[in-house]
């Protein structure tokens, strides 16, 4: 009885443990972020820092203007989102409305194996397809680009719209669409009108889960994206605040490495955006449960 | 059934990632095998206490597997390296901050004159390199600097066929870069269209782009690309030597010239100029001196 009770204790300990584990790396890695985000744009001043149109990390009078990187992420994950969503909002439709539950059942894994495929395999087949097809298509003397960038991303954030998108739709209460279907509504009326607002909420979770993914990304952009500081524009290289970071970082000193701890936490910042926004979609996803 | 062919497809994807890596891998690993093969010295007496070197950024790569080997030799002596720049290295040398300076351009006559000593321990030879398919052989630096700057935007400007200059280079920080642009003379001054993070990337991009003109260290150049020569001279280690190839640059062990380093540093010093550290610095994309 006693070494029972004991047991109990010990495992109490070590859920303990490791709930508390997650808690503190993400303090750990808060805290220093901001220690060690801030002194390079304590250095540079923020509005030159986050205004400024030129980045020159190594030049003889070096300037720190993150503004291009900004720009890129937000076009480049806005694009992505512009093309992955009406596609994957489409497909999560597809698989929990339309399609035979057999083809269903075959596409879906295909869906799950677009999620598990590492960033860098994306990158190499846009590299090495994507990109000269770019090139040809548009009569360019290179295909690394924004757009490149776009198309690659848009394809990586298909499956967490798909998947959280398909389990919101399939949530909607049968009696809904029963109702709209019997009082003379066409099934894809039913869809667009009944269906879909009703799961607007965890449709609205999976974009956003899709928009973290996609300013995340670095491995995959950075192969397509050309890396050139430039403001953005569809058909030039560009830089995004992830490949900023990974590409100097190696032989970076000074305040340069210091700037990019800098970008680092304006990512970061992003990024919690980002999480309390589909905070406040799952919540008012439950409320509207009721 | 579905899953067994997706799942092929994913392993075939996963065989062409490996194979991928390992290409463009064995150029920027050399540095790596370059000091695994070093310890042929004969062990050195028991020396202890540090070695501090200062300077050039570009020298990071060699001065990384040169001090690698060393430590693994002369297990108490610890090679210590703050890569400031070839400036801050040769004042922190006045100043007395470091045993050895480094840097990457040979020194003025007024540093010698500050009672300054130059070594070099290596040459850093940068090919240039264009698309197997151009037709371009030769430029001069002239040349090479407008194409870099953007001042030349067509290869028909040069003696190619009619097509858009691609400038391909790399990150800002790269050793590689900041001496392709300061021996040009183009410091900040590169129209870049792509920036590769990798010398091994900048090769991949030339070769795969017909358009493209870029630049790579003379080790890593290899047979799917085009090294052009520069005013008539071919890229290699013996027209790097001879002095006869223009795109290079020393790297240089500034120390002073009345006062004897320490020991521990001389013996590092001896180390890096001998003939049993060439294979290391060949290894680290540069081209030895010592014979």
């Amino acid at each position: 009885m006693k070494a029972k009770k004991f047991v109990e204790k010990l495992m109490n300990a070590v859920f303990f443990f490791c709930g508390i584990l997650a808690v503190g790396c993400v303090l750990l890695i808060t805290v220093y972020m901001v220690a060690s985000g801030l002194p390079a744009i304590r250095e540079i001043g923020l509005g030159k820092f986050l205004f400024g149109q030129v980045w020159a990390s190594t030049a003889k009078e070096p300037r720190f203007g993150i503004l291009p990187f900004i720009l890129t992420s937000v076009y480049g994950t806005a694009g992505a989102t512009l093309l992955g969503v009406p596609v994957g909002l489409l497909t999560a439709v597809f698989l929990s409305k339309v399609a035979p539950k057999k083809l269903a059942d075959r596409v879906r894994p295909a869906v799950d194996l677009l999620a598990g495929i590492p960033s860098v395999v994306y990158g190499l087949i846009g590299v090495s397809v994507l990109v000269p097809f770019i090139a040809k298509v548009f009569g360019l003397p290179k295909g690394t680009s924004l757009l490149a960038a776009m198309l690659v991303l848009s394809v990586m954030i298909l499956p967490s719209i798909i998947s959280v998108s398909e389990t919101a739709l399939r949530a909607v209460p049968p009696e809904y669409e029963e109702a709209s279907l019997a009082l003379g509504a066409t099934p894809t009326e039913t869809i667009f009108k009944v269906s879909i607002p009703a799961a607007k909420s965890g449709i609205a979770a999976g974009v956003v889960l899709g928009i973290g993914r996609a300013i995340g990304e670095a491995m995959a952009v950075m192969m397509v994206a050309g890396n050139v500081a430039n403001m953005p524009a569809l058909f030039d290289s560009v830089t995004f605040l992830t490949t900023a970071i990974s590409k100097e970082m190696s032989y970076s000193s000074g305040l340069q490495r210091q700037a990019l701890f800098s970008i680092a936490l304006i990512l970061f910042l992003f990024i919690m955006v980002i999480n309390v926004v589909l905070n406040v979609a799952l919540k008012g996803g439950k409320k509207g449960e009721k | 059934m579905k899953k067994i062919v997706s799942l092929g497809i994913v392993l075939s994807l996963a065989a062409a990632l490996l194979a991928g890596c390992g290409g463009t891998d064995s150029s920027s690993g050399g540095a790596a095998s370059g000091s695994a093969a070093a310890p042929t010295q004969a062990p050195a007496s028991a020396l202890s206490g540090s070695v501090g070197t200062n300077g050039s950024t570009s020298m990071e790569k060699v001065i990384g597997s040169l001090s690698e080997a060393f430590m693994s030799q002369n297990g108490d002596v610890k090679v210590t390296y703050d890569p400031t720049g070839s400036g801050t290295g040769i004042q922190a040398v006045v100043d007395g901050t470091t045993d050895i300076g480094l840097s990457s351009r040979a020194l003025k006559d007024e540093e010698k004159a500050n009672g300054l000593k130059e070594t070099i321990v290596a040459l850093d030879g940068i090919a240039i390199i264009v698309n197997k398919d151009n037709p371009v052989e030769d430029l001069t630096l002239e040349q090479i600097a407008g194409l870099a700057t953007g001042a030349i935007t067509n290869w028909s400007e040069v003696g190619g066929s009619d097509a858009e200059v691609v400038m391909e280079g790399r990150e800002a920080g790269s050793g590689t870069r900041d001496g392709f642009e300061s021996i040009v003379g183009v410091s900040d001054e590169c129209k870049y269209a792509n920036e590769s993070t990798s010398t091994g990337a900048v090769i991949a991009n030339v070769a795969s782009n017909p358009n493209a003109i870029g630049y790579a260290s003379l080790s890593a150049v290899d047979d799917t690309v085009k090294a052009i020569t520069v005013e008539g001279v071919a890229a290699s280690e013996e027209t790097v030597l001879d002095g006869s190839y223009k795109i290079q640059r020393p790297f240089v062990f500034v120390t002073k010239e009345a006062d004897a380093l320490s020991a521990e540093a001389q013996a590092f010093f001896d180390f890096a100029t001998g003939t049993a550290a060439n294979d290391i610095i060949t290894g680290a994309g540069a081209v030895p001196v010592a014979k």
